[in-house]
């Protein structure tokens, strides 16, 4: 099974290590590469990106390395792709030219 | 545990042996190319900013610490004759450094082919000179190394920077020096870098030069991009995720300081440990403020694919990304990718860093030098930016 790695223990996301197709089973593994459980993927996640772990709500704190990486716009579910459409930095927020070229 | 490099008249060792030819400003590139192409060993740089100096001086600092970092065994500086940033101040302030320094001007030679037969001369005897330097053996203390990152995505924080950490704590441990220049890859992340300031002064500095960075690009009204296209396809979502995944680099020892870029100095590395340096994240600028703070080799990671090279620093190109070293493996000297394969362990990628630097240090090329990669260009700090925002060097 592909591998999606926790960086640490308090992260509410994964990074995946492998391009996921929607509905893939995915193999959660900690920094250390132990087995912690399967998540699923709700749509494709490309290689390098990452999948919600549990359900965030607007306004929570996005968490990897066990520090903030960002705060949620809206509601995201586990297996959800985590990225600059969902989420917003707390400082320094991606030019709107810059998503809309993303689509 | 040692390498071999090159003494210089102050003291500093030098990993390379160049000479060094610097047009103070651009309408004397072709010339200083001309000059530089007469000898072996020989490199051309000048900056495509101004030769005013009010308002200018980070280049000036820029200028002067890069003739004076220990890769560079002379330097000849060319000028037309009507800078403010001429021949002869940069050329003096270069010479305290000890190594033979001569500057001509071109107003003063008469033209072009003067000027280029001139800077021949000079550079004939400096030749002699820099065969007469020959490497000998110097601590693992001596190292001198600059970390930066380009072409990122969220491999670097699993892999290749992690793995950097590790070489650079093992640098630090034999009593060297190594630093890291983004200011604005550490908005995010001042609360992991502050923890490790050996005292509350250094902490205060590290926030400060976050939070000015920060003001910089964040002005009102003015969309300014600060993560390339490739990042995000890359996965990094924000400036937060970034910075958290490019300080794994800087290994886990004290932070030293904060060495300063601002109109008043470009601060040297002063002495063993780790320090922050403040200037810019645009790479090849960053290269020129860590060659003129005294880098003698630059660890360079990327995920996306990066090929880099500066005309006196060695680059060593650390690639992150499985798929992506096996796509650019020619551009690429380690190869981290097989932590995400989980071929090899973090530490096991940070003993060969280690090794690599060393043997760069020792006079092998790398992929960038065997390429030629020679760019040279310098960050100029507005300062009428920093006023408006009220932003202060200290």
């Amino acid at each position: 099974m592909k591998r999606a790695i926790r960086m640490h223990p308090h992260d509410n996301v994964v990074t995946a290590l492998a391009s996921l197709s929607a509905g893939e089973k995915v193999q959660v593994v900690s920094a250390a590469q132990e087995p912690l459980q399967i998540l699923e993927a709700n749509k494709e996640i490309p290689f390098g990106h990452k999948i919600a772990l549990t359900k965030i709500n607007p306004g929570d704190h996005i968490l990897k390395y066990g520090e903030i990486i960002g705060i949620a716009d809206q509601m995201i579910q586990p297996g959800d792709h985590v990225h600059i459409h969902n989420v917003e930095s707390t400082r320094l927020q991606i030019p709107k030219e810059v998503k809309e070229r993303e689509g | 545990m040692s390498f071999m490099g090159y003494e210089r008249p102050d003291g500093s060792v030098g990993v390379r042996n160049y000479i060094l030819v610097m047009a103070v400003a651009q309408c004397l590139e072709p010339v200083a190319q001309k000059i530089a192409a007469s000898v072996e060993g020989a490199v051309a740089i000048t900056q495509h900013y101004t030769c005013l100096l009010a308002g200018n001086e980070t280049i000036l600092h820029t200028l002067v610490g890069v003739g004076q970092n220990p890769n560079v065994a002379a330097v000849l500086v060319v000028g037309m004759g009507c800078e403010s940033m001429n021949a002869e101040l940069v050329g003096k302030r270069i010479a305290e450094s000890g190594k033979p320094v001569e500057w001509i001007v071109c107003q003063d030679l008469g033209g072009t082919r003067p000027t280029i037969s001139r800077g021949k001369e000079i550079l004939s005897r400096m030749v002699n000179y820099a065969r007469g330097c020959s490497r000998k053996e110097f601590p693992d203390a001596k190292l001198i190394i600059g970390l930066k990152c380009g072409g990122s995505d969220t491999t670097m924080g699993l892999a290749a920077n992690p793995a950097i950490g590790v070489a650079v704590d093992m640098i630090v441990d034999a009593g060297g020096s190594a630093f890291l220049i983004e200011p604005i890859e550490a908005v995010g992340a001042e609360q992991v870098l502050t923890r490790r300031a050996v005292n509350e002064e250094v902490a205060r500095q590290i926030r400060q030069m976050v939070a000015n960075e920060e003001k910089r690009f964040r002005v009102s009204g003015c969309e300014i991009e600060f993560m390339c296209q490739g990042n995000i396809d890359g996965g990094l979502t924000t400036i937060e995720e970034k910075s958290l995944g490019a300080i794994h680099k800087s290994g886990t020892r004290p932070i030293q300081g904060v060495l300063e870029f601002s109109q008043r100095r470009l601060q040297k590395v002063p002495g063993p440990g780790f320090y922050l340096q403040d200037g810019t994240h645009y790479d090849n600028m960053a290269f020129s403020i860590m060659a003129a703070a005294g880098a003698q080799i630059i660890v360079f990671s990327t995920g996306r694919g990066a090929t880099l090279g500066h005309a006196i620093v060695p680059m060593i190109h650390v690639c992150s990304h499985p798929q992506t070293y096996q796509k650019m493996a020619e551009d690429m000297d380690i190869n981290a990718g097989t932590i995400i394969e989980g071929k090899e362990s973090i530490t096991e990628v940070g003993k060969r860093i280690f090794a690599e630097i060393k043997e760069v240090a020792s006079g092998k090329l790398t992929k960038a030098e065997e390429f030629g990669y020679n760019t040279f260009s310098v960050y100029w700090r507005d300062p009428r930016l920093d006023t408006l925002l009220g932003i202060t060097s200290k």
